[in-house]
């Protein structure tokens, strides 16, 4: 293709504080019955003001020094204008040039940069539901969702193909749910994407030899924001779909419009929402009712270090520490509560001489329940698992010789140098004992008595 | 006329056994019902749960410390319809919400009821508090109780009037840019102003939100003081409410005033004053510097006081216009076509204000200015403990007079904006009456969370003119 793909993204995830943003109402919406988590703050009633939750903004400082951002010293919120019914007060309270954290980066697996522009605070708004109530459709809105922390984190458009996209969306999960600070399930809508698509002709190169992308092209005159995709199987065929859209516009000497598209999953395409011409003019000032916020250095390092281990860094220690395969510590630490689970079972695993390596096949392999198994019962579980009995040395030969004496075929195998046939027959031996014996052993034994 | 007392008379008799909540409800219900259709001063009365609270409140007289311990018990109030009053209608002069009853209570009418107070009503007033006169209102203007073809100044016209014809005992009002000061000298009452974020927000119909300054008439600077001691205070749900301790204003209250330095910038009276205000003026500055010995100092300077209203009408409609935003008649309230003239003025100047390609010259810039004016009065309180301005450039005018072009109406703000844009407390007292029998009054300003200097001044004023003709006048209705 002679175009390469210029892609930002917008993603929104939506904080597990137990309040809202700005009121006392409880944030834990999903599924409850509809307007049941209000008050006149989220409802916007006359006369009720905002108060903003400390703990989220913790949160959202967090999350953009987990993503190497810079977080200044000044931050104030600003009021994001516009008329729509679920927005109860007629405006969002977002923020506008003062955001709590700016210009971070992300690395994934290729080794490749991405530029984290942005990371700032919001209010989500409450739900439209479209359906139809006495034979008349009707649009219904519940507030539930109004006023809950979200927190917008906005990419350079550094990325140019859905791999990456859908690798940094996974990375942006991980470490959002190793902060503990929201459940980023796409299904659940506590993590949305926006993907801005555009499509520039190939000139230079754009990375370099250290693999750090280099701009060295201009941006497309236009961009197509994408909305409505709500799950990672998505996030592929929607990109996919709007780069062979515009490739075509621009094969016949048009630039596709600027513009908000909305994501079809029934034909996996986009269609036209409406038109972006420009950016819509939300006459954004700061909010008065919101006095600006001031941080110290203090503060700010004080948060970074409460940050707990983040999965690069874990994985890497995982490796280092326990000798683990890169393979086996990405398994262990694709998620914070079994990466936990697997070092307090190492340490209970010591006192019986279980290996980390022991620990990490055992999980890895037969998958055990980690929610209900504690870890040291884990550890018992591999101990009975890799104990063996003593044998009794006459029975044994016993055996032997009985299973020696009904597999000539395999004896003869055997002799012929199959080594599938040594195990086959050790399995039939040991199958003939209750306990686990030790197969070495067996083996030994048995391969002394054929020669 | 029990309703004629102030409050501190009242307490007193109410303490004395001279009287009880429910007979000064009742003398307030009988002035209401004797004078409000000439004066349309409410907007909605609650008389019977008037008289149950006072019921009430005459319970707890009978027990020993209530009135200690509840400094308005059994003393009736109003509201400006601004404040969200639970179960009771609200409509902030607008017929946008002539249906609307709120939930909940407002921060400020929840901390009165709680000291005691009785609340007979919701009072009248311009629109959303947009109006230096009465005359937006969507009920109906209320009159002047001194003559009632002239207007009562605005926006809180209701709350004015119901405290200078004694049909409340004080009412509380909002002040965003001269709203409790205007009316308050338009009506022989003192109205107070007090410092932005001294008296909790939450509650009260958003106007201009880093303006709208909660305060109250009343008859006296003594009770101004002791309703301040209600109201202010931090409030967790209003982030803009200062923490600052609140001082015992009542029992703090100074009785001299000679070890005060009173500014006087000679620019706001170069300003084209009508001609008794002025006198007047000049003999309250008189009284001031030879009857209670205060130093004055004349020549105070605050040079950007000349951008203040162009700067006000800038910030405040940008901030009305978000704030107008939620009324959009989904959840409550009727269709945005029910917002008055003036409304929809200054939505559609706030809108511009803040549009992409302007927000830099008007919004910011008006900004920047306000940051100069904060400096401007910084540096003159280095000089001085107080300044005292006039608070009107003319005396009420007629009802209609200044309907045909809203600039008119505007610069009758020119010496009220600048405490709304800074934040100072500021105070305004009665100091007589022009030949033709229309109230003028004057302007204490001092520097943010110094109340108590404004009730020293104007306490220490009241008691030197005491006895002065002017002060037995009372409104012919």
């Amino acid at each position: 293709m002679k175009y390469t793909p210029v892609i930002g993204l917008e993603v929104h995830v939506e904080l597990k504080t137990k309040s809202k943003m700005f009121c006392a109402c409880s944030a834990d919406y999903f599924g409850k019955e509809p307007n049941t988590h209000t008050c006149p703050v989220c409802l916007g009633l006359p006369g009720a003001l905002p108060v903003a939750n400390r703990k989220a903004v913790e949160w959202c400082i967090m999350i953009g020094q987990a993503l190497n951002c810079e977080t200044p010293l000044f931050s104030k919120f600003d009021r994001k204008n516009y008329f729509y019914p679920d927005l109860a007060k007629g405006y969002q309270i977002s923020q506008y040039d003062k955001p709590f954290a700016v210009n971070g980066w992300i690395k994934l697996r290729n080794g490749k940069k991405f530029g984290i522009t942005r990371v700032h605070m919001e209010e989500d708004t409450g739900k439209l539901i479209h359906e139809t109530v006495n034979g008349e459709k009707v649009s219904l809105i519940d507030f539930n969702r109004s006023g809950v922390p979200l927190v917008e984190i906005v990419t350079e458009p550094d990325f140019s193909n859905a791999e990456d996209v859908t690798e940094y969306l996974h990375k942006l999960q991980q470490i959002v749910r190793y902060l503990d600070v929201s459940n980023a399930d796409m299904e659940k809508g506590d993590m949305r994407l926006e993907p801005n698509i555009s499509l520039r002709l190939n000139t230079t190169n754009t990375t370099n030899n250290t693999n750090n992308s280099i701009r060295d092209w201009e941006l497309p005159s236009y961009k197509v924001e994408v909305k409505n995709i709500n799950s990672f199987s998505f996030v592929g065929k929607a990109i996919e779909f709007e780069i062979k859209r515009q490739a075509e516009i621009l094969d016949k000497g048009e630039t596709p419009a600027q513009e908000t598209r909305g994501f079809v999953e029934s034909s996996n395409s986009t269609v036209s929402q409406r038109s972006k011409e420009g950016a819509a003019d939300y006459r954004y000032f700061p909010d008065p009712d919101l006095p600006p916020l001031r941080w110290t250095e203090g503060y700010l390092d004080q948060l970074k270090k409460s940050l707990p281990e983040l999965p690069e860094a874990k994985l890497k220690r995982f490796q280092d520490e326990y000798s683990l395969s890169g393979y086996d510590a990405e398994i262990l630490t694709r998620e914070k509560p079994m990466s936990d689970y697997f070092e307090n079972a190492v340490i209970d695993g010591k006192e019986f001489g279980i290996s980390a390596k022991q620990i990490a096949n055992y999980i890895i392999n037969k998958k055990p329940n980690i929610e209900e198994i504690l870890p040291a019962q884990l550890i018992q579980n591999i101990v009975q698992s890799t104990k063996v009995s003593d044998v009794d040395e006459d029975k044994l030969n016993e055996v032997i010789d009985k299973v020696i004496s009904e597999n000539p075929k395999a004896i003869l195998d055997f002799k012929k140098g199959k080594e599938n046939a040594i195990m086959f027959l050790v399995g039939q031996i040991m199958r003939q004992f209750p306990e686990k014996i030790d197969s070495e052993k067996v083996k030994a034994v048995l391969t002394a008595k054929i020669k | 006329m029990l309703n004629k007392l102030t409050i501190k008379k009242a307490r007193e008799g109410l303490k004395n056994k001279d009287f009880s909540s429910v007979e000064l409800t009742r003398a307030c219900f009988d002035r209401i019902n004797q004078t409000d259709k000439k004066l349309n001063v409410f907007v909605t009365l609650t008389e019977k749960e008037a008289l149950e609270q006072a019921e009430k409140a005459d319970k707890l007289i009978l027990q020993g410390q209530a009135l200690e311990n509840l400094p308005l018990l059994g003393i009736p109030l109003a509201l400006k319809d601004m404040y969200s009053t639970s179960g009771v209608k609200t409509t902030a002069g607008s017929n946008v919400l002539d249906d609307y009853i709120p939930q909940y209570d407002s921060t400020a009418a929840r901390k009165l009821k709680e000291a005691g107070a009785i609340i007979i009503g919701k009072t009248n007033q311009d629109a959303w508090a947009h109006g230096s006169s009465g005359e937006n209102s969507d009920f109906g203007p209320t009159k002047n109780p001194w003559n009632l073809e002239y207007v009562p100044g605005g926006s809180s016209s209701g709350s004015a009037v119901a405290v200078a014809t004694d049909m409340a005992f004080a009412a509380m009002g909002t002040d965003t840019g001269g709203s409790i000061r205007l009316p308050a000298s338009f009506t022989n009452t003192v109205g107070l102003k007090p410092t932005y974020g001294r008296v909790s927000r939450y509650g009260i119909v958003a106007m201009a939100s880093s303006h709208d300054s909660i305060g109250h008439f009343t008859k006296t600077v003594e009770d101004s003081a002791l309703i301040l001691g209600v109201t202010a205070g931090k409030d967790d749900n209003d982030a803009t409410a200062s923490s600052q301790d609140v001082p015992n204003y009542t029992k703090n209250l100074s009785h001299e005033a000679k070890t005060l330095r009173v500014g006087i910038d000679p620019e706001f009276h170069s300003e084209h004053i009508e001609a008794d205000s002025l006198s007047l003026l000049k003999n309250a500055y008189n009284v001031i510097k030879n009857v209670l010995g205060s130093q004055i100092i004349p020549d105070i300077t605050l040079p950007h006081s000349k951008y203040a209203n162009a700067c006000y009408y800038i910030i405040q409609t940008s901030e009305v216009s978000s704030n107008l935003a939620k009324y959009d008649g989904i959840r409550y309230g009727s269709a945005r076509q029910n917002f008055g003239e003036e409304a929809k003025r200054r939505i559609m100047l706030g809108t511009h204000a803040l549009s992409s390609g302007y927000y830099d010259q008007y919004y910011n810039k008006a900004s920047q200015v306000r940051s100069m004016l904060i400096e401007d009065y910084k540096k003159a309180f280095e000089k001085v403990d107080v300044i005292i301005a006039p608070v009107s450039p003319t005396p009420p005018w007629k009802l209609g007079e200044k309907l045909d072009d809203p600039l008119k109406m505007y610069l009758s703000d020119i010496f009220t904006v600048t405490a709304n844009l800074t934040g100072l407390p500021a105070l305004s007292i009665p100091i007589g009456f022009t030949k033709n029998g229309l109230p003028v009054g004057m302007q204490i300003i001092a520097p943010h969370f110094s109340e108590e200097l404004l009730f020293q001044l104007g306490h220490a004023y009241e008691q030197a003119t005491q006895d002065e003709d002017w002060r037995k006048k009372e409104p012919d209705l």
